[in-house]
């Protein structure tokens, strides 16, 4: 295990998939930084790791808004656990799609696709320069077509999920993978008290499925699988019927 | 705001059903939010709902589920200090521990419970007559109070509640961590042997024979009357000594593959568990053990926890669901108060489908803890309403004539005034509980129903 042994970043590792990612690259031997915005809920979360699976786990904050700090705080992750070899962006926010005012709609759209592009690409260059490194960012099945329930949010997803279409063919030829995953429910706080019909997935059985499409250099996942299906259908509608539905 | 959200809510015995509002936060801050924004319904922390009746149930108020609070915060290898969240499980500590030479101090038949769960109810396991109950294992804990303060709790600092809380039901306040002991094992097997139990008389033969083991229990048929009465099978086991884990990677890994697959998937039909059943399945236990002792080297999760290996065995028992009633009766050489409560049993004609029976050692801790020396036994009885329900209270009486007293964490239905006399030390907990609590914010139906809490309502 110690020859493989490499440097993972977790940013938003108070979301419970985020969590159980960064414990499933301990466990694979990774020492891990685990970030939220939360400095005491991520100090917690990486005493858990360390008891958990006697690896390293490092501590950080990070706001995922602030745009201009993610050169710098790449840096000073890198600085403390090493060149990354794994970086997962688990963060997000769904907002509140009651109250669409200016500044809900600017704050999904910077946490959900600004701040994830910027800190995507401020990560895959420092993949770039060394030729390898592996990015995944969890999205969201919201961001596959545009519905009155969740627009706000899935917009912000379904733009992170061109952005990184880009930034994967931009960096193939270096070697650098970005994987994107699209969950569809999954049970976690966005979906607690919803009530979904539909199978919930299990954090951990998404955190195995990140981990397996990171290994496999999966370019588009959907977890669970059957989403794939699903989304396949709905894309399918025409606009002229879909907009008639209550969805 | 934290999410509430209308659910029904029940215990592992299914009965009462009720509906709360429920969150279930996954940060410090969201269960800070929780407690502060009470609304005058009440407020009640739920492990994984193993605790039987209504311990942890608040009918139309708000329950906080714990089980995302589930990190461990530090462990050290040379003491087996474990200090980790209320939300953790002994099901997680096991996973992480075992492979590393460590298990549990106490753990009860389940592993599916929180340690806040444990420590609210202060479980007791195979082991009580040699490392007491849980709380004699946990040397300090953080209590989240109705005000807002985080109280780090230990005997020597605050007696009072520490006394209050262990065995206190969740009513002085939330736990957010504990430290918890952990001890030394040499693999992952234990040394078991089992005796088949003739009668009672051979049963405590046996017991006080069992002096070497550290983990002892048995199961007894509480169907059979006349000289056979009592009869069953008592399991002894202790740690093995390093050497004997011969195959306990292939024993764990079969058994990871086949728990998933058992699994009680819907309500067995009403029938199902009837007087006829449960005698025949009590005469085929007993008598598929060849008579005499049988040794063995077992995995221990069999010999830990036989039930888990079907998940939702509740379900058994059907939409009626089921009470199980756990009581406690002091040494006495005729065995007067057992003898009488198998006679009513036998007599009611409603068997109980598993009764396990243990001698507890001397230790005890909290106000409201439930373990004393004596003779325990754990019954489980189909729901039969009405006359289930007049069993149980001839049970209560004959368990209070002989100075014993009903386990808490397993009841649905006990009175009051029963509880009063059976648990004398009450008013001190209530005292300390008060004064943990001015407010009244914490509150379940059964701190409703035996007086512990003021009623809502002004009931």
């Amino acid at each position: 295990m110690s020859g493989n042994a490499k440097s993972a970043a977790v940013f938003g590792v108070t979301s419970r998939i985020g969590r159980e990612v960064a414990l499933r690259l301990a466990e694979a031997g990774h020492t891990v930084w685990v970030g939220a915005r939360d400095f005491g809920e991520a100090e917690r979360i990486a005493e858990d790791i360390s008891v958990r699976t006697g690896q390293r786990a490092v501590a950080g904050t990070f706001e995922a808004r602030s745009v201009e700090s993610h050169s710098e705080l790449v840096t000073a992750i890198e600085g403390a656990v090493g060149p990354l070899a794994f970086a997962v962006l688990a963060f997000g926010d769904m907002g509140d799609e009651s109250q669409r005012d200016a500044a809900m709609l600017r704050q999904v759209v910077e946490v959900n696709f600004l701040g994830a592009a910027s800190l995507a690409e401020r990560i895959a260059d420092r993949m770039v320069t060394r030729g390898a490194g592996v990015i995944a960012a969890l999205g969201s099945v919201a961001g596959d077509r545009g519905r009155q329930s969740n627009y706000a949010y899935g917009s912000a997803k379904g733009a992170l999920a061109l952005y990184l279409q880009g930034l994967r063919n931009r960096v193939f030829a270096h070697g650098v993978h970005v994987c994107t995953i699209k969950l569809g429910f999954v049970d976690t706080r966005m979906t607690w008290g919803l009530d979904t019909k539909i199978p919930v997935a299990t954090p951990e059985g998404a955190s195995r499925a990140v981990m397996a499409a990171m290994a496999a250099r999966t370019d588009e996942l959907y977890w669970p699988p059957f989403w794939r299906g699903v989304m396949g259908v709905i894309k399918a509608i025409p606009e002229r019927g879909f907009k008639r539905l209550k969805l | 705001m934290a999410d509430w959200v209308r659910q029904q809510m029940e215990g592992w015995g299914r009965w009462p059903v009720v509906t709360a509002e429920v969150s279930r936060p996954e940060t410090q801050a969201e269960l800070a939010r929780a407690v502060a924004e009470s609304n005058g319904s009440g407020l009640l922390a739920y492990g994984l709902g193993r605790s039987y009746g209504d311990t942890a149930l608040l009918p139309e108020g708000r329950m906080v589920m714990t089980s995302r609070l589930d990190r461990m915060l530090a462990f050290d290898p040379a003491t087996g200090w474990l200090k980790a969240e209320a939300g953790v499980s002994i099901e997680d500590i096991l996973r992480v521990f075992v492979p590393r030479g460590f298990f549990p101090s106490v753990t009860p038949g389940t592993k599916f419970v929180t340690l806040g769960g444990a420590l609210a109810c202060d479980v007791h396991g195979k082991s009580h007559h040699v490392d007491g109950c849980f709380s004699n294992n946990v040397r300090s804990f953080e209590l989240l109070l109705s005000s807002g303060k985080v109280v780090h709790v230990t005997r020597e600092t605050h007696p009072d509640l520490f006394k209050a809380t262990v065995g206190g039901l969740g009513l002085t306040g939330i736990v957010l961590s504990l430290e918890y002991k952990l001890k030394p094992i040499a693999n992952a097997m234990i040394e078991m042997e089992s005796v088949r139990v003739e009668s009672l008389e051979h049963f405590f033969e046996v017991s006080a024979q069992s002096g070497d083991f550290t983990h002892n229990m048995g199961w007894i048929d509480c169907v059979t009357r006349g000289k056979a009465m009592g009869r069953g099978i008592f399991m002894r086991g202790r740690h093995a000594a390093a050497g004997a884990d011969a195959r306990p990677g292939i024993v764990s890994r079969v058994k990871d593959f086949v728990h998933p697959l058992l699994a009680m998937p819907v309500n067995g039909p009403g029938w199902l568990l009837n007087h006829a059943t449960i005698k025949a399945f009590n005469e085929v236990y007993f008598r598929r053990h060849p008579k005499g002792s049988v040794a063995s080297l077992v995995h221990y999760d069999p010999f830990f926890y036989p039930l888990d290996a079907v998940r939702g065995w509740n379900k058994i028992y059907g939409k009626r669901g089921f009470l199980q009633y756990q009581m406690v009766l002091p040494h006495d050489p005729d065995q007067r108060a057992i003898r009488a409560t198998l006679d009513a049993i036998t007599a009611s004609g409603m068997g109980s489908f598993l009764a396990v029976i243990k001698e507890f050692g001397p230790l005890d801790n909290g106000w409201l803890s439930f373990p004393r020396p004596g003779l325990t036994l754990a019954l489980d009885f189909p729901n039969h309403g009405a006359p289930l329900l007049a069993l149980l209270d001839r049970l209560d009486a004959i368990t209070l004539e002989a100075g014993g007293r009903v386990y808490l964490g397993k009841d649905a239905r006990l009175a009051r005034a029963s509880f009063r006399r059976m648990y004398p030390e009450w008013e001190a907990w209530k005292a300390a509980r008060d004064a943990a609590d001015p407010k009244g914010l914490f509150k379940s139906s059964m701190g409703e129903r035996l007086g512990l809490v003021a009623a809502r309502g002004g009931a």
